[in-house]
């Protein structure tokens, strides 16, 4: 059974359809890369997952469970995290506090215990920093715990974000460019990263990205989007070879020649 | 001797206010120029009880605080369920506290604009002290706690602090809520300090007032607003012997704070040792690195 199904999702803005008849599945354990040319309803589709739109027409499946329609809250507490295109930190906070504030589910104590600060809630919170730090060490940030969010350079801000999405304890991870905007020695950096954390948290990834080295080097399968639409589904090598892809990258003449 | 006294004790009163406002507008990030109104809602109650009911002080305060936290609900209730952005937000608190004066002008129990005198004096400068120190320890472990952290990721980012699985709605109503106890704490010993209220003391200039010392104070940070509201009524009494000219004072500082630290006195940090200590390390450094270029 595939842990992710897409069927038939179509998502109108008026008259404006972003995302048309979209059906494709992921299975437990793959990683799946998500392409296409700019404006090709790529992040629509991470957003109509995580509930930040609700599709028009068609079902959302996640885990047996029909997620179509239901809460952004509901679908992360349901096991999909996500990183997004824009980088989103919680730019004042601290790196740890970052990781720390999505642990929030695991911080077992009332507002009455919180508010006189009880022995129980100073014990929850040292268990809750331990368990950041664990997060932080994964990614590679723990020289930089006490640094504000936004003083990080952009690399490790994609890190940090990454980091905050698996203390989330997903079994979905949605990764919406993670490499954008980085030079190829850290693109080789990030291909190990995500290769680790798929590894050492057992999850399941779709990644949409743009750097063809890095979906080439982590995606075994691809789903192509164009205008909204599903141009194929296929293995690296039929993409890459595929006619309408490199037209719809690259333009009819130029594919033809 | 007196005078100095009342000073305190009025500014110790304002701090639990601002401070309950801080977690609101400085740590939740919205914006209310309608919290005068809990204050009213927290004076009238607890003076109404104690006046014609003799009900004792502290419980009287109680209610009052549970008062305002409960009308903070029927405000909130409609306002943060539709995502009210920022502004938008800020001007329903703007008519809640312009329509909880002017109800409290036209009930009979209030005895409308008249006022309600006589209430009786309990509020001395070491209550509110007490009261204020309590209050701005709770707000600590508050903000320190994952409903601050909670909080604070809502005002920093609500789509990312969404797609992390927390509830907006939840997190900014109890923030409400709890700034809205605090406003009605504050209210109560007001009312049991001047011995006398009526609706036109809770105006919108109050709101403001509180408002801006959040934002003067700096947004996200407890000691900031404290200090904010202490300079905001300890400059304008300073002044008296100015006249007029106090309230263009008052007018300047917040200028002049916005000039020279937009993000507030404190910005998003708090007044420490550390903080302190920083500060001068910052200007050694400085100082090294001019040594160095010469």
């Amino acid at each position: 059974m595939p842990l992710l199904e897409l069927k038939n999702v179509t998502k109108a803005f008026g008259g404006i359809i972003a995302v048309k008849d979209v059906s494709f599945s992921v299975d437990s354990g793959e990683i799946i890369g998500l392409i296409g040319p700019n404006g090709a309803g790529k992040t629509t589709i991470f957003n109509l997952i995580t509930g930040v739109y609700k599709p028009t027409e068609g079902n959302i499946v996640f885990d047996g469970k029909d997620i179509t329609g239901a809460s952004p809250a509901s679908i992360v507490n349901a096991g999909i995290a996500r990183t997004f295109q824009n980088i989103r930190l919680f730019n004042k906070l601290s790196v740890l506090e970052n990781i720390r504030t999505v642990l929030y589910r695991e911080a077992d104590y009332g507002l009455g215990d919180a508010l006189l600060r009880t022995p129980k809630v100073t014990r929850i919170e040292k268990k809750l920093y331990d368990k950041s730090l664990e997060y932080l060490e994964v990614v590679g940030l723990t020289d930089f715990i006490k640094n504000r969010a936004d003083s990080l350079p952009y690399g490790l801000q994609r890190k940090l974000e990454i980091a905050r999405a698996l203390a989330l304890d997903p079994k979905l991870l949605l990764l919406d460019e993670p490499a954008a905007g980085m030079n190829p020695d850290e693109c080789v950096d990030l291909v190990e990263l995500i290769e680790k954390i798929k590894k050492t948290y057992d999850l399941t990834i779709i990644l949409i990205e743009h750097h063809m080295d890095v979906v080439m080097e982590l995606c075994p399968r691809i789903v192509v989007i164009n205008f909204g639409e599903m141009l194929m589904e296929g293995t690296t090598q039929e993409v890459q070879n595929d006619s309408r892809v490199l037209k719809a990258y690259l333009g009819e003449e130029y594919a033809n020649a | 001797m007196d005078y100095i006294y009342g000073v305190m004790a009025v500014i110790c009163i304002e701090i639990i206010a601002t401070v309950g406002l801080s977690v609101f507008t400085g740590f939740t990030g919205l914006f209310s120029l309608g919290h005068a109104a809990f204050m009213a809602i927290g004076a009238y109650t607890s003076a109404i009880l104690t006046y014609f009911y003799h009900v004792p002080f502290v419980l009287a305060l109680l209610s009052g605080m549970l008062m305002s936290g409960l009308i903070s609900i029927i405000l909130g209730f409609p306002t943060l369920r539709a995502k009210l952005r920022g502004d938008y937000f800020a001007i329903a608190t703007l008519g809640f506290g312009e329509a909880m004066r002017v109800i409290l002008e036209n009930l009979s129990i209030t005895q409308g604009a008249r006022g309600l005198p006589g209430i009786k004096h309990y509020t001395t400068l070491p209550v509110a002290a007490i009261f204020a120190v309590v209050v701005v320890w709770l707000t600590k472990n508050f903000i320190l706690s994952k409903f601050g952290r909670n909080a604070i990721a809502v005002r920093e980012d609500a789509v990312a602090a969404e797609m992390a699985g927390i509830d907006l709605f939840k997190v900014r109503m109890l923030s409400l809520i709890y700034s809205a106890m605090c406003g009605g704490l504050a209210g109560g010993l007001f009312a049991h300090y001047l011995n006398f209220i009526q609706p036109a003391m809770f105006t919108s200039v109050l709101s403001t007032q509180l408002t801006s010392a959040v934002v003067a104070g700096g947004m996200g940070s407890i000691t900031g607003p404290i200090l904010a509201i202490a300079l905001f009524i300890a400059v304008p009494e300073v002044l008296r012997v100015a006249n007029m000219w106090r309230l263009v004072a008052y007018g300047l500082i917040l200028v002049l704070i916005m000039i020279f630290r937009p993000s507030g006195i404190m910005g998003y940090h708090e007044l420490s040792f550390e903080w302190i200590g920083n500060l001068f390390r910052k200007k050694n450094c400085n100082k090294i690195a001019d040594k160095r270029r010469t």
